[in-house]
């Protein structure tokens, strides 16, 4: 009874006691709210001293005549001489303009240079008199010099150095066999730049508009101390923008250049880069959320974008993926009849069309794609590439061909590398299906990071890698020398007498017709060869803000080009 | 005091060096090839790259150049962004990675005691029930799918007012840390309430509590002095781990959020096999952590006087 | 004087008395009274059996759901669970010219019918058209609103048709087709048409599939059901339940045999540094203040880089292997302590007095005597290891394709969250309620095992 009675009290005082204590922790909550936003106002300060305060503006400020849009990493390297990725050359692109350039059809156009005279010995570039870099002071020719040399100078170590071996004595120079002085490019006066070539070739014009061709001012790139391209204030600009913050990972900001010579073809004032990202997701949230003006779209988002009524375009970059066989000594995939059995056994518009699903991709079927120039037409117009059907029948044939000729009574497993991005992923588990349900064949996936991959396929470490390719520059030898037996990057080490003597025609020549006859003599090769599957040609669907237009895409040269946009009123 | 905390600091020192040591061997293991791009290299140009970086060194020289750099606080130079210094890059983003650590301890230890005194207090009642829930919640999904769904949520709300009320990804303003940090702090928030709540059940029952009462002490100060700031000593316990395990578990939330914290950086130095950057990376946030461990511990010898430094 | 007589029976021995003590309840060992104690909390007892469960699932659900796991049906990529399965059969696909095989209607129409594996489309010439682009849209075509997806564009007037089979589902599509003038701008003719596609299967790849042991036996125009898959398909059309328990078996692998290897490493290592002391134990306790100290995440990823995963190889030793290498001085000092205090303990004292040897010392009273620590410690490192290898898995340093893991599925599916969330949900779902078992039961052990460490619920 007593207890109870107890028991009650303490129960009450228990109530009482909960009151007062959740009174005190609600205090307590207030105190640390309160904290909590002192902190945050604090590191807002802290951070405002190492970024930009402010955050990154809407994808499209019309007050500001600017545009928001966003990079899928950081440019590594804005000294030109030395740039060799995609980012870099987008940025370089806006900012940076050389002898040439492409306009927004793709076209080459006059940049730096007037005028300009090419034939089979040398070239002659006038350079225009109201060319400046940011600061003002002239474009000269001796920039070009300057930025040529370097890209060539052995201790600089330009991994683009053989973009620029055309010119005479290059090659030379960039072994330290002969001195930077002895390249054959000279400054006649200011405004007028002559180069010798080392052999004839056809293609001079586009090659100009490369980065690895930009000029750099010496003067400058000498006060930065080995610094040049690292910073905002590190890199003087001759294109239409110029970069005036660099937020390293976080955000670019590049101005209208008050010294380019062609104001009128720029209509915008301002393109931020306000967001650095890879991942595909937050890049779609981001234009979702109207914070950037474009976004590619995956296989995976696609269905969002229609859901949400986007405008979406598609584009081919020209470059193209295929599976490339190891031809060295000792290797299964070395034998015609083994790599006919594996062509024949795959179907690239099933990889295409159900697995990759990636919008805008077309089903590979040759080396060289869809986009570039032949005689009058497309190359592929001209010499339409020759495919072979799957057709288990004959792949098991040539399979059984195979065993017979290596004196196999069973294939070992095949080491099939790739590298670690979704797409090859998905690819190589395919592959490893239909291969083992179509022959029979055992394949070991061997995926390994960028630098290991490279690592392994120079040291021809695998039977099967799959690879791509991107072109420099708009012509088909970007490709067809790929497969030359004295090129490095021909990792699978085929080599080819018929398929060399092409390529030297190719290079030498100087006529359109005699060098498409070498190309598609090429393409014929390659494909009764077997010297590669081709897998797809990579296309790009993209959606793009309903009021910016003028965003060109292209194959060769920066891609994404923003200077020709506009913000539609 | 002052003899132990330099003994401690002169262990730390060792440690760092050991950790630098044990990076180095480990990096120059990994298989592959540093200097590969996608265009092949001519022998000339792969020599002088070697040179530049000392790759063209016996291992030996180079760990010892390695450890004379370090003595000195320098790094050396990115093998990816060829002008950079790996100093430059730690300095550029592990403020930002450290913003969004600061942010999400704070959310974390504060978030865990309030949260946890506030079942503690309503103990079997509803606030309890429904806190316990998402503490469950918090200590069994993984960080990258709250990251994302937290993203998502972000672009929806924003959708559905049609302004923008927080950035969906980016740094650079209070708002953009939000969410990030809370996504961030929410395991080790509902790890903590968890503890926070049952040292709490315990500290309620014990004797010094009923004591304190039957002297009819306020209910405020039994609770504020005898049961939170007994209650709390565990939590601060934990807490050094907790700031470790935030700091170098960011690389998910900057990823998704955008974020240049040195994480990203991190993650990305090692899938481009970027040596300098990884082995500045871990020795930097080694040396970070061990440091971070002794404050700690002398905090704790500072805030719980029955805990006496040796 | 009288003398006590004292007769013979007083010097027998006296009859055993009954005990005064005796034990009024059965004797209970340490572990028997842990079971009990483990009974009485029922939130522990359900975690137990929910860990059991996922063991079942894990070894003998590939008994009972015995789909491979790798096998790629490709006619159902990313099927949400409980999709219609049925299909019709068609010959294999083979190039088209354009040349239409029934009538189209005005405008935009289809050559033949619709189906998954292609859909082919052709169209009358567009007034003042210079060339063409065909798009495809979910939504029907309003003016004003966009097309939909690009397909194809031409520049060539007379080429008017155009075969799709990119990704076709058993769905509506609002195909349009637009004039293009010569500039590539649309000029405003626009004719669209709605088509639903049929899912078909050829007889090659129902065979491929499992459906029929040769494909001779299935004709085109003969129905089939496709495979059944209870929880879907993931990217590659692989039934996702059977990747879950394949997956099962790498994560818990990782997730059990990690803490158990790092632990028992953890125990000699602790147990060696107690029992020696003095200047070896200081030795080893600073050796694992080293590896304490390093970042773990940060060389978790090193490590596994480093040890470089060889063709074909999943990758699963070298992770565990890993995670031993950076996990055990967390159980090495907590045994160590243990011991320093168990050494001090009456009983080992005696033990000792009376002649044991060191290991029989350590063996018979030492570890039995930290096995419930142990025991807690392991249970609360399994959910730990298992995030760390969704982590992993997740920044794509985990386990080589095609071997499933719960992380490498989840970070697959969370790319198609919004459109296929089934393939990101049952994963999550899965590491969640694993980690949250082993929590609880970690609680529970806790609880029922040491009752110094007993929390006060």
């Amino acid at each position: 009874m007593s207890l109870t009675v107890a028991q009650a009290s303490d129960r009450r005082g228990d109530a009482a006691f909960n009151r007062s204590a959740a009174r005190q922790l609600g205090l307590f909550g207030l105190a640390t709210l309160i904290g909590l936003a002192a902190l945050m106002w604090g590191l807002n300060l802290l951070a405002s001293l190492t970024a930009t305060a402010g955050g990154a503006p809407p994808a499209v400020d019309a007050a500001n005549n600017a545009i928001t849009v966003m990079l899928a990493e950081e440019p590594p390297q804005l000294d030109s001489t030395r740039a060799t990725d995609q980012v870099s050359g987008l940025v370089l692109g806006h900012v940076m303009e050389g002898l040439l350039r492409y306009d927004q059809r793709g076209e080459l156009a006059p940049g730096v240079a007037e005028h300009w005279r090419i034939d089979e010995t040398g070239a002659t570039f006038r350079l225009r008199a109201d060319a400046r870099w940011s600061d003002g002071q002239p474009i000269t020719a001796h920039d070009f010099v300057f930025a040529w040399r370097l890209g060539l100078d052995p201790a600089n170590a330009s991994q683009y150095a053989f973009i620029l071996y055309p010119i005479k004595n290059g090659e030379a120079v960039n072994q330290g066999r002969l001195p930077l002085t002895e390249l054959g490019a000279r400054a006649v006066d200011a405004r007028t730049l002559e180069v010798a070539f080392e052999r004839p070739i056809a293609f001079f014009d586009k090659l100009t508009a490369f980065a690895t061709y930009l000029p750099v001012r010496e003067d400058f790139y000498r006060a930065a101390e080995g610094r040049y391209g690292a910073g905002a204030d590190q890199l003087l600009y001759s294109g239409p923008f110029a970069i005036t913050s660099w937020v390293h990972g976080q955000s670019l900001q590049l101005d209208r250049n008050p010294h380019y010579w062609d104001q009128a073809r720029v209509r915008l004032d301002r393109i931020s880069v306000g967001y650095i990202t890879s991942d595909p997701n937050t890049r779609l949230n981001l234009f979702k959320d109207e914070k950037i003006v474009m976004t590619g779209l995956t296989a995976e988002n696609l269905n969002s974008a229609l859901e949400q009524r986007w405008r979406i375009h598609r584009f081919m970059d020209g470059s193209i993926f295929y599976l490339e066989f190891n031809h060295r000594e000792g290797r299964p995939t070395r034998n015609l009849n083994f790599r006919k059995a594996l062509a024949l056994a795959q179907d690239s518009g099933e990889l295409v069309y159900k697995v990759t699903k990636a919008p805008g991709y077309l089903p590979g079927e040759s080396l060289f794609p869809r986009f570039l120039d032949g005689v009058h037409g497309k190359f592929r117009d001209e010499h339409p590439a020759r495919v072979r059907q799957m057709d288990l029948r004959a792949a098991r044939a040539h399979l059984r061909q195979a065993r017979q000729e290596l004196g196999l009574d069973e294939f070992p497993p095949l080491v099939l590398l790739a590298g670690d991005n979704p797409v090859s992923n998905v690819q190589t588990e395919y592959f490893q299906a239909v291969f083992k349900r179509n022959l029979g064949l055992d394949i070991k996936i061997d995926r390994q990071i960028f630098k290991q991959r490279l690592a392994k396929m120079t040291a021809g470490d695998f039977d099967l890698v799959l690879a791509g390719w991107g072109p420099d520059y708009n012509d088909p030898l970007t490709f067809g020398d790929l497969f030359a037996s004295w090129n490095l990057n021909n990792r699978g080490r085929y080599a080819s007498a018929a398929y060399d003597r092409q390529v030297r025609i190719a290079q030498g020549a100087m006529d359109a017709p005699t060098r498409m006859a070498a190309f598609a003599e090429m393409q014929r090769i390659i494909h009764e060869d077997v010297v590669i599957i081709p897998n797809y040609e990579r296309g790009v669907a993209y959606v793009t803000h309903p009021r910016v237009k003028g965003i060109v895409r292209r194959v060769v040269g920066a891609d994404t080009d923003y200077t020709y946009a506009w913000i539609d009123p | 005091m002052l003899r132990y905390s330099l003994k401690r600091l002169l262990q730390g020192l060792v440690t760092v060096f050991l950790i630098a040591t044990a990076t180095f061997f480990a990096m120059h293991s990994v298989p592959g090839d540093p200097l590969a791009g996608d265009k092949a290299l001519t022998e000339r140009i792969r020599a002088n790259l070697e040179a530049k970086y000392g790759l063209d060194q016996p291992l030996m020289t180079q760990y010892g150049i390695f450890l004379g750099n370090l003595v000195q606080g320098d790094f050396g130079i990115s093998y990816t962004q060829e002008n950079r210094r790996v100093n430059d890059i730690i300095r550029e983003h592990f403020p930002v990675s450290a913003t969004l650590g600061i942010l999400a301890v704070a959310f974390a230890g504060l978030g865990g005691v309030l949260w946890g005194a506030l079942t503690a207090l309503y103990r079997n009642r509803w606030p309890d029930m429904a806190i316990m829930l998402a503490v469950i919640l918090g200590i069994s999904v993984p960080s990258f799918v709250f990251a994302a769904l937290g993203q998502l949520l972000l672009v929806q709300v924003n959708g559905w007012l049609g302004f923008s009320l927080l950035p969906v990804a980016g740094w650079g303003t209070v708002a953009h840390m939000l969410i990030p940090s809370l996504v961030l702090g929410l395991g080790t928030m509902a790890y903590l309430t968890r503890l926070m709540r049952s040292s709490m059940l315990e500290i309620v029952g014990s004797d010094f509590v009923r004591t304190a009462k039957s002297k009819g002490l306020s209910a405020s100060r039994i609770f504020t002095h005898h049961q939170l700031r007994n209650a709390i000593l565990p939590v601060v316990t934990v807490l050094g781990p907790a700031i470790a395990a935030i700091a170098t578990g960011g690389f998910v939330v900057e990823m998704v959020f955008a974020i240049p914290g040195l994480g990203r950086y991190f993650v990305q130095a090692v899938q481009q096999l970027d040596y300098t950057v990884i082995m500045g990376t871990t020795v930097f946030y080694g040396a970070f952590l061990v440091f971070m461990v002794i404050v700690v511990d002398l905090l704790y010898g500072w805030i719980d006087p029955r805990v006496r430094l040796e | 004087m009288t003398e006590a007589a004292f007769t013979a029976d007083d010097f027998q021995p006296a009859a055993a008395a009954h005990s005064a003590q005796a034990a009024s309840r059965p004797s209970l060992s340490y572990w028997q009274d842990a079971w009990i104690r483990l009974k009485a909390n029922r939130r522990a007892l359900s975690s137990l059996y929910l860990v059991i469960g996922l063991l079942l699932f894990t070894l003998i659900g590939p008994l009972i759901w015995t789909v491979d796991p790798s096998l790629q049906d490709l006619e159902q990529i990313s099927q949400p669970p409980g999709a219609d399965r049925n299909a019709v059969v068609v010959a294999p696909h083979s190039p088209w010219n354009g040349v239409a095989r029934q009538p189209l209607g005005g405008g935009l129409g289809l050559a033949e019918p619709p189906t998954t594996q292609s859909v082919r489309l052709a169209w009358e010439p567009l007034p003042d058209a210079a060339g063409y682009r065909l798009y495809r849209n979910l939504f029907p075509y309003e003016p004003g609103q966009p097309l939909g997806l690009p397909l194809f564009a031409t520049f060539n007037a007379d080429r008017r048709h155009f075969e799709d089979r990119l990704d076709l589902k058993p769905r509506t599509y609002h195909y349009s087709v637009a004039g293009l003038d010569a500039q590539g701008e649309v000029t405003g003719a626009v004719r669209s048409l709605e088509v639903a596609v049929a899912r078909v299967v050829t007889a090659q790849d129902a065979q491929d599939i499992g459906l029929v042991a040769d494909a001779g036996q299935l004709s085109p125009g003969d129905r089939i059901k496709l495979r059944a898959h209870p929880l879907g398909t993931d990217y590659l059309g692989r039934d996702l339940l059977a990747r879950l328990m394949a997956g099962a078996r790498v994560s818990l692998f990782i997730g059990i045999a990690a803490p158990l290897l790092f632990i028992a490493f953890g125990v000699i290592y602790g147990a060696a540094a107690g029992f020696l002391g003095g200047l070896a134990d200081q030795a080893l306790m600073r050796f694992s203040d080293f590896v304490v100290a390093l970042p773990f995440l940060l060389f978790m990823i090193l490590l596994r880089v480093a040890s470089g995963v060889q063709p074909g190889e999943s990758g699963i030793t070298p992770m565990v292997l890993a995670m031993v290498l950076l996990s055990w001085p967390a159980a090495a000092r907590l045994v160590r302590g243990q011991i320093l205090q168990i050494r001090e303990e009456g009983y080992v004292s005696a033990a000792r007095l009376l002649g044991g040897s060191a290991p029989y010392l350590v063996l018979r009273h030492m570890i039995p005597n930290t096995l419930g620590v142990i025991l807690v410690t392991m249970t609360f490192a399994v959910p730990t290891a298992i995030f760390t290898e969704a982590f992993l898995s997740f920044i794509g340093m985990g386990v080589a394709p095609p071997t499933p893991s719960w992380g490498s599925m989840c970070n697959e599916g969370i790319k198609t969250m919004l459109t296929t969330p089934h393939e990101l949900i049952f994963p999550a779902l899965f590491i969640s309620v694993t980690v949250l078992a082993f929590n609880l039961l970690g609680d529970g052990l806790r609880d029922a095992l040491d009752a110094r460490m007993r929390s006060a619920e």
